[in-house]
C-alpha cells in the first residue's frame, strides 16, 4: 500500500495497465512530455515511449475520434480531454459513434475507449474550467460513465474502465484531485494523505463499475451524491447533527439501483446531491429511480441540492456551489417532514 | 525508409537544458516578397504562404513593397501602445502572483500582432480575439481600469463576476466576448462578416486563432466558409511556436507553413514576421482593402513567440530552453520598432525612457482606481443574486426561485468571506 492523491492514483492505474496490456495506449493535450497540466500522465512518456503516450494537436473532436479508430484497431486508448468543459467538439464523435458502435455493426466493431477528463468547480475556473456534464452523457445509451470521489475508487475504477470492453466516460472531480473538500474553502486543505482512501495497493486490483457504496452508514435519511459533493455531504451531515446514509453513486451508468434503493427503503426518506445545474440532471434520474422502487416506503418528499441553473459564475462560485448549508437545510426539510 | 510503419512523433529541437535552435523557421529577407495588386486571383499570389514578408531590415530601416509609409507620428502611436500593453500584462502578472487575481494571460513578445493590426483596421470594424490580443483594446482606447475590474471580478467588472480574468468583451468598442474554449471565435468571425455583406455595410471583420488551436474543427469550417462566400474577413492564425507544452509541429508545422493552409481552400495565405510592425500593418491593410473590395477572405500566419508562459498557470521551464525567447530569430518587436524610430531621427532612447516612466504611472494610477472599485479577495463585490440574470432576457420561474432561495440563505448567515485566488492549471 502506498500513499497517494488522486492525481497519483490515476497516474498509477494507467502505469499499471500500461505495464500489464500492450494494447494500452495513452492520448491528449500535453500529455505527453510535459504529463498533463495536471500531472495526471507524468513520468509516463518517458517510462512507455512516445508510440504509447502520445501528445496530441489542440483538437477534442480528433483525440476521441482516432481514439476510436485505435479501439477499433485492437488498442486499449485511454484519452484525456483536458478539461471536461473542452469535451464538446467531441460531443459528436462520443453520442453517435462511440456510443453505438458496437450496436450499429451488430457487435463486430466495438471501440473500447476510455476518455478520462478533470470535471467540476470551486477552482475559480469560471465558466469554461467548472462544468460538470456527467448528465449529458449519461444520458447516451452505450457509454459508461463514472466519477470518483477518492484515491482509491479512481484507480481501482479507472482499471476496470480501461480493461472493460466498453466504452468509459472517466469523470475526475478535480477540486479533490490533491485531497478531500468539505465545501469551505476558507479552511486550509487537507490532503489525501490524512484520509484512509488515500491509502492505495501500488499494484493491480480493481473497483467494479457499476457498483454504488454506503460510504456512512445512517437510518433517518439516505443522501444520494458523487465525486466532490460526497465529502461534501459528509459535512453537511455533522452540521445538521443527523444520522444520515451517504451512497456514493460511483457509477452514472449502469446504475447500482439496488444499492441506492436497498438504503432508501430502509430510511424512507432521500436527499440527492450534485454540483452539476439542476434541471434535467443526473438527480432527475436518482429521483425518478427512487420513487420507482421505494414510493411505499417514502416518507417524504425527495429533495435535489444542486448547482443552480446558471453557468457556473467566476466570483461567485461559492453561491453557486451547493455546500453544506444548503444540503443541511435539505436534510431538516426532509426530516421534519410528515 | 523502415521495413513498417511507424508513428512519426514531432519533438521540438531543444528541450530545457539544450541550445535553443530555431533553424526550422524559413526567413525572407526584408524587403524581398513582391507585394501583389489586392485584386489578385488567390491562385496567382500563393507564393506569399511560403515566404516572409518583413519590412525592418538589419539596419532598422524600412525597405521594399510593403513598406506602409506611416508618419512618424503613427509608429510613436504603434510604440506607445505596445510598450503599454507590455507593462500592462507585467503588471497584472504581478497582481496575481500576489494573490489578488486568480489567473492571467500575457501577451508578451506579440505585441505588434494586436497593436498594428487595430491600428490598420478601422474603429467599426469588428474583432474577435482570443485570449492573447489584449493590444487590441489598448489601440481601441479603452480605459486600462475597465481591464483591470474585469480581472478583480469587482463592482465595475463589465463581466458581472461571471468570467475568468482576461475574458473582456467591449459592444462600443467592436470586440467580441473572448471564450475560454478555444478556436470558436473563428468560425463566428467569418459569420459576422457573412451578415455585414448581407446587410451591405461598409464593415469587415477579424479574427485570431494560435497555430495550437488552428487543429480544431473550427479552423475548418472558418476557411470553408469564408472561402465559399468570399467573406469580408481576415482570419489570423498567431503561430507563437508553443501552445502550452507542445510545440508548432503538434499543429501541423513541421510540413507546410500555416499560412499554405489558405491556397488549399483557394484563400490567399500570407506568411508575415510578426515581430515586424510595419510588416503587420502592411498585410493587415492589403487584406483589409481586400476585403472591402469583395475581394474575399485572407489568411495571415503571423510568425511570432510567445515569451511569457501560456498563462499564470503554467511552467514553461519544464518543456523548452528557459533563454528561448533571447535566442528568437525575429527580436522584440517594441525593440525592432523603436530602433526603426530611432535611425529616422524620431525617437532617443531618453524619449523611450521617459514614455516608459509615464505609461508605468499610467497603469499604477489605473490599478490604484480599479481596486478601489473592489477586488475579489477583499471586496466589496457585486450581488451574487446578479448571477442568475442574464441566463434568458428574462428570467424564468425556475431561476426566480433559485434567486429566492439564495436570497434567504444569504439573508440567514454572514456572506461567506472570499478566499484568496487559487492558482489552477487554466488553459
Amino acid at each position: 500500500m502506498a500513499r497517494m492523491n488522486m492525481v497519483q492514483a490515476l497516474n498509477s492505474a494507467m502505469d499499471v495497465m500500461l505495464e500489464r496490456d500492450p494494447r494500452v495506449v495513452i492520448l491528449g493535450e500535453d500529455v505527453g512530455f510535459f504529463g498533463g497540466v495536471f500531472r495526471a500522465t507524468e513520468g509516463l512518456q518517458r517510462k512507455y515511449g512516445e508510440q504509447r503516450v502520445l501528445d496530441t494537436p489542440i483538437a477534442e473532436g480528433g483525440i476521441i475520434a482516432t481514439a476510436i479508430g485505435m479501439g477499433a484497431n485492437g488498442l486499449k486508448p485511454v484519452a484525456e480531454i483536458q478539461f471536461a468543459d473542452y469535451i464538446y467538439p467531441g460531443f459528436d464523435q462520443v453520442v453517435s459513434e462511440l456510443a453505438r458502435l458496437r450496436y450499429r455493426s451488430a457487435g463486430e466493431f466495438p471501440a473500447p475507449v476510455t476518455i478520462r477528463t478533470p470535471c467540476g468547480g470551486g477552482i475559480r475556473g469560471g465558466q469554461t474550467h467548472s462544468q460538470s456534464p456527467e448528465a449529458l452523457f449519461a444520458h447516451v445509451c452505450g457509454i459508461k460513465v463514472v466519477m470518483p470521489s477518492n484515491p482509491y475508487d479512481a484507480k481501482g475504477l479507472l482499471i476496470s474502465a480501461i480493461e472493460g470492453e466498453d466504452p468509459v466516460l472517466f469523470f475526475e472531480p478535480k477540486r479533490i484531485y490533491n485531497g478531500p473538500f468539505d465545501g469551505d474553502p476558507h479552511k486550509p486543505a487537507v490532503p489525501w494523505s490524512a484520509h484512509p482512501q488515500g491509502e492505495v495497493p501500488e499494484g493491480h486490483f480493481t473497483v467494479p463499475l457499476g457498483q454504488a457504496q454506503v460510504v456512512r452508514p445512517g437510518s433517518a435519511v439516505s443522501v444520494l451524491t458523487y465525486g466532490t459533493m460526497v465529502h461534501v455531504a459528509e459535512a453537511a451531515v455533522k452540521l445538521a447533527g443527523v444520522d444520515a446514509e451517504i451512497v456514493d453513486v460511483r457509477t452514472m451508468a449502469p446504475l447500482d439501483v439496488d444499492t441506492l434503493c436497498r438504503s432508501v427503503c430502509k430510511t424512507g426518506r432521500c436527499i440527492v446531491v450534485h454540483e452539476a445545474t439542476r434541471f434535467g440532471g443526473y438527480g432527475a434520474e436518482l429521483v425518478a429511480t427512487v420513487q420507482e422502487q421505494c414510493f411505499w416506503n417514502l416518507e417524504a418528499p425527495i429533495l435535489r441540492v444542486a448547482g443552480w441553473d446558471t453557468p457556473y459564475p467566476h466570483a461567485f462560485e461559492w453561491e453557486y456551489f451547493p455546500g453544506p448549508r444548503r444540503i443541511a437545510a435539505a436534510l431538516k426539510q426532509v426530516l421534519e417532514a410528515t | 525508409m523502415t521495413a513498417r510503419s511507424r508513428l512519426h512523433v514531432p519533438s521540438p529541437p531543444a528541450r530545457p537544458g539544450q541550445e535553443p535552435d530555431f533553424s526550422y523557421v524559413q526567413i525572407s529577407p526584408a524587403g524581398a516578397v513582391a507585394r501583389p495588386d489586392v485584386t489578385a486571383a488567390a491562385r496567382d499570389i500563393e507564393d506569399l504562404s511560403l515566404q516572409m514578408v518583413r519590412v525592418l531590415d538589419a539596419e532598422h530601416r524600412a525597405v521594399g513593397p510593403w513598406h506602409p509609409h506611416l508618419d512618424p507620428e503613427e509608429l510613436q502611436v504603434g510604440l506607445r501602445h505596445m510598450l503599454l500593453t507590455r507593462l500592462f500584462d507585467d503588471r497584472m502578472q504581478r497582481i496575481q502572483r500576489q494573490g489578488r487575481i486568480s489567473f492571467y494571460i500575457k501577451s508578451t513578445g506579440e505585441e505588434a500582432v494586436a497593436v498594428a493590426q487595430g491600428m490598420a483596421l478601422r474603429p467599426t470594424d469588428m474583432l474577435f480575439p482570443s485570449y492573447r490580443q489584449q493590444g487590441l483594446h489598448v489601440v481601441r482606447g479603452r480605459n486600462l481600469v475597465e481591464l483591470m475590474c474585469q480581472c478583480l471580478s469587482n463592482t465595475r467588472d463589465m463581466c458581472k463576476g461571471r468570467q475568468m480574468p482576461i475574458m473582456y468583451h467591449w459592444l462600443s468598442g467592436n470586440i467580441f466576448t473572448i471564450s475560454g474554449n478555444l478556436a470558436t471565435q473563428f468560425p463566428q468571425a467569418v459569420g459576422w462578416a457573412m451578415a455585414a455583406a448581407i446587410k451591405g455595410e461598409d464593415r469587415i471583420a477579424a479574427s485570431w486563432i494560435g497555430e495550437g488551436s488552428s487543429a480544431e474543427a473550427d479552423f475548418h469550417h472558418a476557411m470553408t466558409f469564408a472561402a465559399v462566400y468570399q467573406a469580408p474577413v481576415i482570419l489570423n492564425l498567431v503561430n507563437n511556436q508553443w501552445a502550452i507544452s507542445t510545440f508548432q509541429g503538434f499543429a501541423g508545422g513541421e510540413h507546410k507553413t500555416f499560412a499554405q493552409r489558405g491556397p488549399g481552400y483557394g484563400i490567399p495565405g500570407i506568411r508575415v514576421d510578426g515581430n515586424d510592425f510595419l510588416a503587420v500593418y502592411a498585410v493587415t491593410q492589403w487584406a483589409a482593402q481586400r476585403a472591402r473590395q469583395s475581394g474575399g477572405p485572407t489568411l495571415i500566419e503571423h510568425v511570432t513567440y510567445r515569451a511569457a508562459a501560456h498563462s499564470t498557470s503554467d511552467d514553461p521551464s519544464r518543456y523548452r530552453p528557459k533563454e528561448e525567447w533571447r535566442a528568437w530569430p525575429l527580436g522584440d518587436p517594441i525593440t525592432r520598432l523603436r530602433d526603426h524610430l530611432i535611425a529616422l531621427g524620431e525617437w532617443s532612447a531618453e524619449r523611450h525612457e521617459r514614455l516608459e516612466k509615464e505609461l508605468e504611472a499610467q497603469v499604477n494610477a489605473c490599478w490604484k482606481e480599479a481596486e478601489s472599485y473592489g477586488t475579489l479577495a477583499a471586496g466589496p463585490n457585486l450581488d451574487p443574486l446578479t448571477m442568475f440574470e442574464d441566463v434568458f432576457k428574462d428570467m424564468p420561474a425556475n431561476l426566480q426561485r433559485q434567486r429566492e432561495e439564495l436570497r434567504a440563505l444569504l439573508q440567514t448567515a454572514p456572506a461567506p468571506a472570499a478566499e484568496a485566488p487559487r492558482a489552477q492549471q487554466k488553459r
